[in-house]
């Protein structure tokens, strides 16, 4: 509970019409531009254009249709911590699947890039 | 309870006060999406892995998903998003109960057609040619093991998805029954709301699956 | 009064209407709502899972008298050491203090009238039991020999045992703990009392917090691991196998990356309930409230990083090797954390030797050298040696059995008064913990001297050397064993028999003993208004109480 009755303020934001439209139109730009790209020669570049358009895109549907804009700071923590958790298990499962035939002895920091470029 | 006797219809005994339920049941619907995240989350660990040990393969096996119907599928998905959306702000500004189960059918229509889209032109298609591992594989011929594990890949992610999506219409179902029988008010409509967040990150996992089987490597020739 | 638990200053409850005579019938319990009779369905599975996966371990060991083996083909010891693991594991380890203690004590702890969410609650208790009976089920119908750990290639290809059931039993029964802790979590965040601040939080609640964190961060992880694991082991698609590009490391990562958090679901509320022990017997405020409190967290959130020490033998990158060894001694700072101020906190307590008390200071003294022994397995070189020997079965003994079990049995000896309203005879108590200590002490301390000389676990026989202290080691069961059966007999005894209780029997602080015992089914009257700190223990009342008749006083 913990002080919970007294905010009235934390009452549902009820969003206007118009920001839902503008972000159903941005997610539908999001889509084809995402897929108009794929057919442009990009090199790597095409998988992070692809991955950024995504994130984009699902941070709009985050943000505005599931209310986080207007959301606590625990329910931010909450979705942060799931991706945090999802970074931890993608980083250090990488850490070893891309360095199990390195052969090379790594001097420096610069030698992380081609490890990383072999993701995409 | 004396003192609970004046709370609204689907007011539960273990909390003092209506925010608090409401405040409790997103909570809770948040933690879920967070497990939803790691349990999508191994399947996206385990892609990302195997791409890189056999991207080649990969960019190949993506090139056997036709765009087009992902494409479609994907504005289907974000459409029915907006339709959620507006069906918990149809309840939460008070409108009539036959609006709200407006939005929600249209919701389910649009739901049922990504479904149907999968089903017809995609896994049908993947069907005819041997491409479902397991049931039609096909055996021998150009497809080297990379392409295969990528085609698992496709079907595990497609499948768990697509039942996100049935658990998602079956939810739909409930909630359009519950606004027939006016359990819902511009007061309480809770369950509309965290359902809608189910709905949005069923969607979300799609925006991803999207780009991440059909289009990364690229489409153009000579990818 | 002697030979019952301290009860002597307050008179009995008042008779009058509780959680547990409240209704009566089986079908008021299957269909119960209350957190407390939730918490205690889950007792009696998870005693009935204990029990199995005591026989298995029983029979492990009276094979192990032999040097050729005692009782069975190679085959059948491998179901036996596999249904002792799985069983233990996910079935009576994982669920034991947060289904059954924390289910029952966070809601009162807090100030509650049940959790956020009762029907989940006792729909996690259907879960819990359909993965169960299917596991119980897979085992009796034949069993399954891969190890607890369902390592493929031999899980997913080569075993001919009941897998696919037993793992699915296992799948299932994660839905359970995914939906305790999202339960814990929105009950700890939502549901406290007004004033109930975090920091004035009993350091259990602390513990099951750090626990519902991992049950929902790890738990999905196993679930789809197992999910891939089923797939292939029905479709024969390769996506373990080298052959055609799989990767079995990559089952490996993605299984510890929950398995080695769930050691810390075994340890952590066992951590929450020796905190609570401590302060109630040496009738001190905790040392350092709040590094207790983050420590908690802080495993939590390490316990996540860790994995890869399981694996340094396996052919993962030795770069990957080195950054898993460094993050794995990290662990060894909040847990020495925790042991340093729980000692601090004895340092001139007035410390009293009931039951629950030698629990605790068994835990202490057990999971230090668990502990310990963990930072030889975390060094890579050492762990080149001590891998895949009995060193590492006695490492996770002490910290599961002589830390996690030791935990459970304080918990369930300290709270067994509010939980049924009875005493039991606390002499028996104090006989049957001295003798769990002894015999686990003797089980597992050779195990450590086997693994040392080299003696591999998981095999049927082993070289003539090596037997006696294989027999040592047998015998310390033997001892444990019975250890384990007195406290089922006197508690299920006292359940009937035993002197009735006081509400607060202990003179312990929290706000679980300011109410009646067994609890009313709404807990408190009115919600109460907390003022004070957790452990609030004043300085005469130290005074007052080791001095009473039937109390040891050193």
């Amino acid at each position: 509970m913990s002080g919970h009755a007294a905010h009235d303020s934390n009452a549902p934001h009820v969003v206007p019409i118009s920001t839902y439209m503008l972000v159903f139109l941005a997610l539908m730009v999001g889509t084809a531009l995402t897929t108009w790209v794929a057919y442009i020669d990009l090199g790597r570049w095409n998988t992070v254009a692809a991955l950024t358009i995504a994130v984009v895109k699902m941070s709009l549907v985050v943000l505005f249709f599931m209310h986080v804009k207007y959301a606590t700071g625990l329910t931010r923590i909450v979705i942060l911590a799931g991706f945090f958790w999802l970074g931890i298990m993608i980083t250090l499962s990488c850490s070893d699947e891309l360095t199990r035939h390195w052969e090379i002895v790594p001097q420096g920091w610069q030698m992380i890039l081609p490890l990383v470029s072999r993701l995409f | 309870m004396a003192a609970h006797s004046a709370h609204p219809p689907g007011f539960a005994h273990q909390f003092e006060t209506v925010a608090q339920q409401r405040e409790a049941g997103t909570l809770g619907m948040w933690v879920f999406l967070v497990t939803e995240i790691l349990f999508f989350g191994g399947m996206f660990t385990s892609y990302i892995i195997y791409r890189s040990l056999h991207l080649h393969s990969f960019i190949q096996g993506s090139h056997e998903l036709i765009v087009k119907f992902g494409a479609t599928n994907t504005a289907v998905l974000i459409f029915s998003s907006l339709t959620m959306a507006l069906a918990i702000r149809t309840a939460q500004v008070g409108k009539s109960k036959g609006q709200i189960i407006f939005w929600l059918i249209l919701t389910m229509i649009l739901g049922a057609a990504f479904i149907a889209i999968k089903l017809r032109y995609e896994w049908y298609r993947d069907y005819v040619e041997g491409l479902i591992p397991g049931v039609s594989w096909l055996d021998g011929g150009t497809h080297t093991p990379g392409v295969k594990m990528f085609m698992c890949f496709y079907f595990f992610m497609t499948g768990l998805h697509a039942l996100h999506m049935v658990v998602g219409l079956g939810i739909l179902t409930v909630l359009v029954i519950m606004t027939a029988r006016n359990k819902f008010s511009s007061q309480y409509y809770a369950p509309l709301e965290i359902s809608g967040l189910y709905w949005h990150f069923v969607d979300i996992v799609w925006i991803f699956l999207f780009p991440l089987l059909y289009l990364i490597g690229g489409r153009y020739p000579g990818s | 009064m002697s030979t019952a638990t301290a009860d002597l200053h307050d008179a009995p409850a008042e008779p009058g209407v509780n959680y547990l005579n409240a209704s009566y019938g089986i079908r008021s319990w299957l269909l119960t709502l209350d957190h407390k009779r939730i918490g205690l369905l889950y007792l009696a599975a998870i005693t009935f899972m204990f029990l199995v996966g005591g026989v298995a371990a029983v029979m492990v060991r009276m094979h192990l008298i032999e040097p050729q083996g005692a009782l069975f083909e190679p085959e059948t010891y491998n179901k036996m050491f596999t249904t002792h693991g799985i069983m233990m594991v996910f079935f009576f380890l994982i669920p034991s203090i947060p289904a059954t203690l924390g289910n029952f004590l966070i809601p009162l702890m807090i100030g509650a009238r049940d959790v956020a969410f009762p029907k989940l609650n006792l729909m996690s208790w259907y879960v819990f039991m359909i993965g169960a009976s299917l596991a119980v089920f897979g085992t009796l119908a034949g069993g399954v020999d891969t190890g607890w750990t369902f390592y493929p290639p031999y899980s997913a290809a080569y075993s001919h045992t009941n897998v696919a059931v037993v793992a699915l039993g296992i799948f299932i029964a994660g839905f359970s703990s995914i939906l305790t802790g999202l339960n814990f979590i929105v009950t700890i965040h939502k549901m406290r009392a007004p004033g109930m601040t975090w920091f004035r939080l009993p350091l259990f609640i602390w513990g099951m917090y750090a626990t519902s964190l991992i049950f929902v961060l790890g738990t999905p992880v196993i679930a789809i691991t197992i999910f891939l694991l089923g797939l292939e082991r029905i479709l024969h698609v390769g996506i373990f196998d080298p052959a055609v590009g799989g990767d079995p490391l990559l089952f490996q990562h993605l299984f510890w990356f929950y398995s080695h958090p769930a050691v810390y679901i075994m340890i952590l509320p066992g951590m929450g309930v020796i905190s609570e022990l401590v302060t109630a017997f040496a009738r001190k405020k905790i040392f350092g409230y709040s590094f207790v409190a983050f420590s908690s967290l802080s495993i939590a959130v390490i316990s996540f990083v860790v994995w890869g020490h399981h694996m340094f033998v396996t052919g993962q990158s030795i770069y990957a090797g080195l950054v898993f060894s460094v993050l794995s001694y990290l662990v060894a700072i909040p847990s020495a954390v925790k042991v340093f101020n729980w000692t601090a906190t004895l340092y001139r307590g007035s410390v009293s030797y009931e039951a629950p008390m030698l629990y605790a200071l068994g835990f202490i003294g057990l999971f230090t050298i668990g502990g310990l022994t963990g930072l030889f397995l975390a060094s890579l070189a050492t762990d080149v040696h001590l891998n895949g020997t009995y060193f590492i079965v006695a490492h996770f003994h002490y910290v599961m059995v002589g830390g996690a079990v030791m935990a459970y049995l304080g918990g369930i000896h300290y709270w067994w008064p509010k939980i049924t309203g009875r005493l039991y005879p606390d002499i028996w108590a104090r006989i049957a913990a001295a003798i769990i200590f002894v015999g686990f002490n003797l089980t597992f301390f050779p195990q450590f001297m086997l693994g040392y000389l080299g003696m591999p676990r998981r095999y049927a026989v082993y070289p003539a050397e090596f037997q006696v202290l294989n027999v040592l080691s047998s015998a310390g069961a033997s001892i444990l064993g019975i250890g384990y059966v007195i406290p089922l007999v006197y508690l299920i005894w006292s359940m009937r028999y035993g002197p009735v209780a006081s509400s607060n029997p202990w003179k312990a602080k929290g706000l679980e003993w300011t109410i009646p015992s067994p609890p009313p089914t709404e807990n408190f009257a009115e919600i109460p208004i907390v003022t004070e700190d957790a452990y609030n223990y004043p300085v005469a009342d130290a005074h007052a109480y080791p001095d009473a008749p039937g109390v040891a006083r050193v």
